[in-house]
């Protein structure tokens, strides 16, 4: 009976964690979303103590105590900026808890299994291990990069797609011996095996992936904890797990495509890694010069203009800038200036990335625009103000087939009136490839560190 | 040696334009040119010959000297018969030397001949190609967006009432309601024009990307509910199926009845013009309303339609004057001379008054019909599309579908085995499998499917909180854990605890960094 009741509640639960996903559509329904998972989360625990009749309460009190504290401790420290690490810290958790429970599955004794079953049994072990095995090291490797411990820089090996192949083929070797031995120590070696070559080719996958597709790599990691849990799902014959699993799995999955297609490149080149490596090698000669600007000329045609777009990148995360952008933002709107912001899908480290920033340092949600909606705006635009943002700012995407980054879509910045781009130097982006729109006409470069101009320029705005 | 340019005065009936003006004739001697002006050249379109003079034009009043000595002559009409002189403007032509005006080469083989016959070269106006590196070229959009506006002034003319709706002590009046047919640059001048005096403007056009265009201006755009795209190359129109005619034409015939004034620019490359408004429509017209018909030289958008004239059809006014932008001579010739000088210009880089005809330059190429006194008609055609195919939002990722679908064309063959491949390995799976793992796979494959709807509709601002948020309930591998920490073996329960452990950090961290990120999320 109380396998029946279990049942009914982990439905509720899966209904409950779909409904907050649905909630994330809008950020008015957002909150009560994230409460719905709260809920299904709390409901699917209990369930499970009541089916597991209190075993070991006192190490599951102990373990959720001790990790609801460090949980909690994260994610009141966690800066915005530094969101991308947490996350994939946090997948980096899913795949380690996957492969131990694939693995004390194994250990534990189970029933006697004849046949096919005992095939599927193991395979769903094997299978849960190894994606949870790739996903933890994966995100480790990630969390690394992001993090700037480990170079952002894409390590390419020669002939490394025929090494990820041959690890993958030699998985499936073990594979096929894991199920062959009967279950015991032979089976575990077999196991600890793979986990070893598994962990490797996750690290090696993401140490072959550039800094600028670290969005679809934290995507796709999402995605891989998602088939992990619903992997441990079959294993266990647990059905929430597998929803849940699969819901997480699907999440991840189109999230990856969605960066993949923002960057008009197609999910495997970007998972088979290599890019940013290669010395941007653009066609076309660019003409025209460079403008250097002063903060008090920006101040000027920011207090002359009437329709202004924001368009931050990574460098605003990096130099925290996003405050004193939004501190820029209401004391022009104060000026009579309508103010908007354009975000690049791929802009920063993380899906959505500058909408949390944003958020933050409380810029209203409904003037920071996408892509999509903005670009046709930039016509009717006065100024454009593009602060630490290189590749999807980049004229060249469109107007240069021989751009490695041809074809992605970028905001057509350059077609308002006046550009200033807050940079650092003229340093290409993390395309390696070089910006015509630096040289055009209408663009005016303010040099310096994002933070120290946009700081300055709103000293400048209060003062005047 | 400087080559001399020399602008005749035109002399078909009715036309006051002039191929160039004081102003141009300057800029032209900039380029090196000595300029020849025939007296009372521009006189029509208010340009005396003192004027010329003093732009430093020569004034020549014998046309044959005229022709004879000039190296290059601009004109506005294609040469015809000169009734003063009994011979055609074609044999005055020195030979050898280069004619630039409107020449119309698909409508006038024979004059073509007669060029080439005089070894001449000859740059057609009309042929420019419309791609945006000529548009400073483009004498036909200047001159229809002349036309455009000229035509809703002949219809203010003949239409008894404002264009303004107003309130006054003395009585309401209605404000006009305009259909545009055509949304190209005169139907877009013309709209402009029409709202500029306060009607009430809605266009029609078959081709959707000038959808914006014609919503910039201010007018309202007409739809039909028949899906079908009439963007031709070169930024013209194409010839639709017969099902989308029925539907356009059943719309017209609606709009005729409500519409006061009705502005037609409608034209297909090298056909007559189509036959849009017919006289049923007419007589379904209110007495007083007016048609402009601007395809009145191609054979007219409306059957009663006469070129060159203005007829009445029961109360309805019909014009089908063919000459709107000579009726705007001044202006019409100052863009029109502008245009020629960027060509001259073009012509001549070095500034050093000797043109070259470059025919490796997309632009002159598409623009010089007889090259030498070889017929270089019609030109190859330009590749780049005039308005870039504007994509709403959603269907993007269909267009992307599209571009990669020529290469999946050839493997769909492969991807059908694959997936015949897949389905007998699922049931040979579903053969063997015991009915839980079936069960577990329908649960499985269901919940992927409302993952993909369910993940689709989540706004791009929320991507992060939607990764953190799918972080925390992917800890719900916990629940693995718990159901093991039951046995006594120890092994089991230290994995199985500290499982426990980071899978709830992970709900934790994910479920509470999600609440202070959403808590950010304001509106103004």
């Amino acid at each position: 009976m109380l396998n029946g009741i279990g049942n009914i509640a982990y439905l509720g639960a899966s209904t409950l964690f779909i409904l907050s996903l649905r909630g994330l559509s809008h950020p008015s329904s957002a909150r009560r979303g994230n409460l719905y998972g709260v809920a299904g989360m709390l409901i699917a625990v209990v369930a499970t103590l009541l089916i597991a009749q209190g075993a070991g309460i006192e190490v599951v009190l102990a373990a959720a105590v001790i990790g609801a504290a460090i949980g909690a401790l994260l994610a009141r420290r966690v800066e915005m900026t530094q969101m991308p690490q947490l996350v994939a810290v946090l997948h980096s958790f899913v795949g380690l808890a996957a492969v131990l429970i694939g693995v004390t599955n194994y250990l534990m004794p189970a029933g006697e299994l004849g046949g096919a079953e005992r095939a599927i049994h193991l395979i769903e072990i094997y299978l849960g291990v190894f994606i949870g095995t790739v996903t933890f090291t994966g995100s480790i490797v990630a969390f690394l990069k992001l993090q700037g411990t480990v170079s952002g820089k894409p390590l390419v090996i020669p002939g490394r797609h025929l090494l990820n192949l041959a690890v993958l083929v030699l998985c499936i070797a073990i594979g096929y011996r894991f199920l062959a031995v009967p279950a015991g120590a032979d089976g575990v070696v077999a196991l600890l095996a793979m986990i070893v070559l598994a962990g490797a080719l996750g690290v090696h996958l993401v140490m072959a992936i550039g800094g600028a597709d670290m969005p679809v790599v934290v995507s796709m990691l999402n995605s891989y904890s998602g088939w992990a849990a619903a992997a441990t799902g079959f294993m266990l014959s647990n059905d929430l797990l597998i929803t849940t699993g699969a819901l997480v799995g699907s999440s991840g999955a189109i999230l990856s495509y969605i960066m993949c297609r923002a960057m008009n490149r197609s999910f495997i080149s970007v998972i088979l890694g290599g890019f940013g490596a290669a010395s941007g090698t653009s066609s076309a000669d660019i003409a025209g010069e460079v403008v250097p600007t002063t903060v008090d000329e920006v101040c000027a045609i920011l207090r002359d203009a009437s329709e202004v777009i924001i368009v931050p990148g990574y460098g605003m995360a990096v130099a925290q800038a996003q405050t004193t952008i939004s501190d820029i933002t209401r004391k022009l709107e104060g000026l009579g200036v309508r103010v908007r912001f354009g975000i690049h899908p791929v802009a920063g480290r993380l899906p959505g990335h500058m909408n949390v920033l944003l958020a933050e340092a409380k810029v209203p949600y409904d003037i920071v625009l996408e892509m999509d909606e903005i670009n046709e705006d930039f016509t009717n635009t006065d100024v454009v103000l593009v602060i630490g943002a290189n590749d999807i700012v980049n004229p060249g995407a469109l107007e240069d087939p021989g751009s490695p980054i041809a074809g992605m879509p970028v905001l057509e910045v350059w077609k308002a009136r006046t550009v200033v781009v807050s940079k650092r130097s003229m340093a290409t982006g993390y395309a390696g490839v070089d910006n015509p729109l630096f040289y055009k006409d209408n663009t005016r470069m303010l040099f310096g560190d994002a933070k120290g101009s946009v700081d300055a320029l709103l000293r400048q705005l209060e003062a005047a | 040696m400087p080559m001399t340019i020399a602008v005749p005065r035109e002399i078909r009936d009715g036309e006051r334009r002039v191929a160039a003006t004081p102003e141009t004739v300057g800029q032209l001697l900039k380029l090196g040119f000595a300029v020849n002006v025939e007296t009372e050249a521009g006189v029509r379109a208010s340009f005396d010959d003192d004027a010329y003079r003093a732009a430093g034009a020569q004034i020549v009043s014998d046309p044959r000297a005229l022709w004879a000595d000039a190296d290059i002559v601009i004109k506005v009409r294609a040469p015809e018969y000169h009734p003063a002189l009994g011979v055609s403007e074609t044999s005055l032509l020195k030979a050898g030397a280069t004619l630039i005006s409107f020449i119309w080469p698909a409508q006038n083989a024979a004059l073509l001949e007669q060029l080439a016959e005089r070894g001449a070269s000859v740059m057609a106006m009309d042929s420019v190609p419309r791609i945006s590196r000529a548009q400073k070229l483009d004498a036909l959009s200047s001159m229809a967006n002349m036309a455009g506006y000229r035509a809703v002034i002949e219809a203010a003319q003949h239409f008894g009432r404002v264009f303004t709706g107003q309130i006054t002590a003395a009585g309401k009046m209605p404000p006009a309601k305009v259909m545009v047919i055509g949304a190209g640059v005169a139907g877009l001048a013309a709209i402009g024009a029409a709202r500029g005096l306060g009607a009430i403007v809605r266009a029609f056009d078959t081709r959707p990307e000038v959808e914006q265009q014609v919503e910039s201006m201010g007018a309202e755009f007409l739809k039909l509910d028949v899906e079908e795209e009439g963007s031709g190359a070169g930024g013209y129109a194409k010839q639709m199926s017969a099902k989308f005619i029925e539907a356009e034409m059943a719309l017209f015939a609606a709009q005729a009845k409500e519409v006061d004034i009705i502005i037609t620019t409608a034209l297909i490359p090298g056909k007559p013009a189509p036959k849009l408004i017919t006289a049923a429509m007419v007589a379904g017209m209110r007495p007083g309303s007016v048609i402009v018909d601007m395809a009145a030289e191609q054979g007219g958008n409306c059957e009663l339609t006469q070129p060159g004239v203005v007829a009445a059809v029961n109360g309805v006014t019909i014009i089908g004057y063919t000459d709107l932008p000579s009726r705007m001579a001044t202006q019409s010739s100052q863009l029109y001379g502008t245009n020629i000088r960027h060509l001259l210009t073009d012509l001549t880089p070095q500034k050093d008054g000797i043109a070259r005809i470059d025919m490796n330059d997309d632009v002159m190429r598409g623009a010089t019909v007889v090259y030498e006194g070889q017929i270089s008609w019609p030109p190859p055609p330009p590749k780049q599309a005039a308005i870039a195919v504007h994509k709403p939002a959603p269907a993007k990722a269909a267009a992307i579908a599209a571009d990669a679908k020529e290469p999946a064309r050839g493997s769909r063959s492969t991807s059908l085995i694959l997936l015949a491949a897949a389905a007998v390995g699922l049931l040979a799976l579903g053969a063997v499998a015991p009915p839980a793992f079936v069960a577990h796979l329908t649960v499985f494959v269901l919940a992927v499917f409302v993952g993909y709807q369910v993940v689709w509709n989540v706004t791009p601002a929320l991507h992060t909180p939607l990764m953190s948020v799918t972080n925390a309930i992917s800890g719900i591998i916990v629940i693995g854990a718990l159901l093991q920490l039951g046995t006594p073996n120890a092994l089991v329960t230290v994995l199985g605890g500290i499982a426990l452990l980071v899978a709830t950090i992970n709900i934790a961290g994910g479920f509470l960094v999600t609440q202070r990120m959403l808590k950010m999320f304001q509106r103004n």
